[in-house]
């Protein structure tokens, strides 16, 4: 659903993206995987539109990617994109009138079941509750590919587990996720595919299941292998 | 669940799922959690939670009424099947593990019986 055709992205004379091409199918969850500055948040802001590369070309659902295709794609980014002064609420609003596929109702389900309310403000949240926001909103939209930046980052034990339910429960065979981390133990269990990236290059695809059986790595110490 | 880093993902849950009927936490006839359900509790993907049952329901645990759900089966001699096999397993690794280890038969059932009687 989408494809990386022999992609290199330079900023200045630094190439944070050298020559990769990567296809992604649909109705799979991925798990980006590499050191930080490996080019992971490059790559997905290339999918999200966010910036250009510098060679190669980018398809998505077999054309390439144009403005129009910002429907169907949802970036969450590694920091918080709210304004300071916005409650809840806003943050709502502010979505609707971006996203045609944003699904108020599900968001306001989301919220209270996090434990978030309308009224809060974002200033005044800790990190654990921004990345809840920051995921109800955008798993809210009812995007064909979901593209998370350390979703998990700097937030405690129960609102990480808060955040992969919310995840897993929105994802479908319909809808490609891909999450950026570093927290391998933590998306164990249900990455389908591994993709690995060292210095901007691809180093491997690995089906995380397909591992298990064959040769009985567990994807921690497929990592510590490829990397 | 803690999952070890040896075996795949769906058999280890399915092998929690299995205990659950041994001991009695899913009922004949019972109604299975859906699959996103599954997919959420277990911290699995949609993928692997429909591979699951039909994993299962290949081996005659459960079986699905189409846009109903998924039940646990309702042959009782399936439940002693599952108990049964299960046992096996666990003692196919141990006595695996002992004769790895150089123990025989014999010395194999002492230790087992000395063990129950320390434990008492």
């Amino acid at each position: 659903m989408l494809e990386y055709r022999n992609i290199t992205k330079k900023f200045g004379n630094k190439e944070a993206v050298k020559e990769l091409t990567l296809k992604l199918k649909k109705g799979t969850i991925y798990g980006l995987l590499g050191e930080n500055g490996s080019g992971k948040t490059t790559l997905m802001k290339m999918a999200a539109g966010l910036t250009q590369p510098t060679e190669g070309e980018i398809l998505f659902e077999g054309h390439p990617l144009s403005y129009q295709d910002k429907a169907s794609i949802a970036y969450m980014s590694t920091e918080p994109f709210f304004y300071s002064y916005m409650k809840v609420k806003d943050v709502e609003e502010y979505y609707a009138d971006f996203f045609e596929d944003f699904d108020r109702e599900q968001f306001r389900k989301t919220i209270e079941r996090l434990g978030l309310n309308e009224e809060m403000k974002a200033s005044a949240m800790s990190s654990g509750m921004n990345a809840k926001l920051k995921a109800a909103a955008t798993l809210a939209r009812k995007a064909d590919l979901l593209l998370l930046d350390e979703p998990l980052n700097g937030v405690d034990y129960k609102a990480r587990e808060e955040i992969i339910a919310l995840i897993l429960e929105e994802a479908d065979e319909n809808r490609t996720m891909v999450i950026s981390t570093h927290l391998i133990e933590e998306v164990e269990s249900f990455i389908e595919d591994a993709i690995f990236i060292k210095d901007g290059q691809l180093v491997d695809v690995v089906n995380v299941e397909t591992e298990r059986m064959t040769t009985g790595n567990s994807l921690a110490e497929l990592y510590l292998q490829k990397m | 669940m803690e999952y070890n880093s040896g075996s795949p993902i769906y058999l280890q849950v399915i092998n929690e799922l299995k205990k659950k009927m041994v001991k009695g936490e899913l009922k004949p006839g019972e109604k299975m959690p859906s699959n996103r359900e599954l997919a959420v509790l277990y911290k699995v993907n949609q993928n692997t939670a429909a591979r699951i049952y039909r994993e299962m329901e290949m081996a005659g645990y459960c079986y699905t009424k189409r846009g109903i759900g998924t039940f646990v089966s309702e042959e009782e001699y399936m439940f002693d099947n599952v108990k049964k096999e299960m046992a096996e397993e666990l003692l196919k690794n141990f006595v695996h593990e002992m004769r790895d280890l150089g123990f025989q038969k014999g010395e194999i059932i002492e230790q087992i019986a000395d063990y129950e009687e320390e434990q008492k």
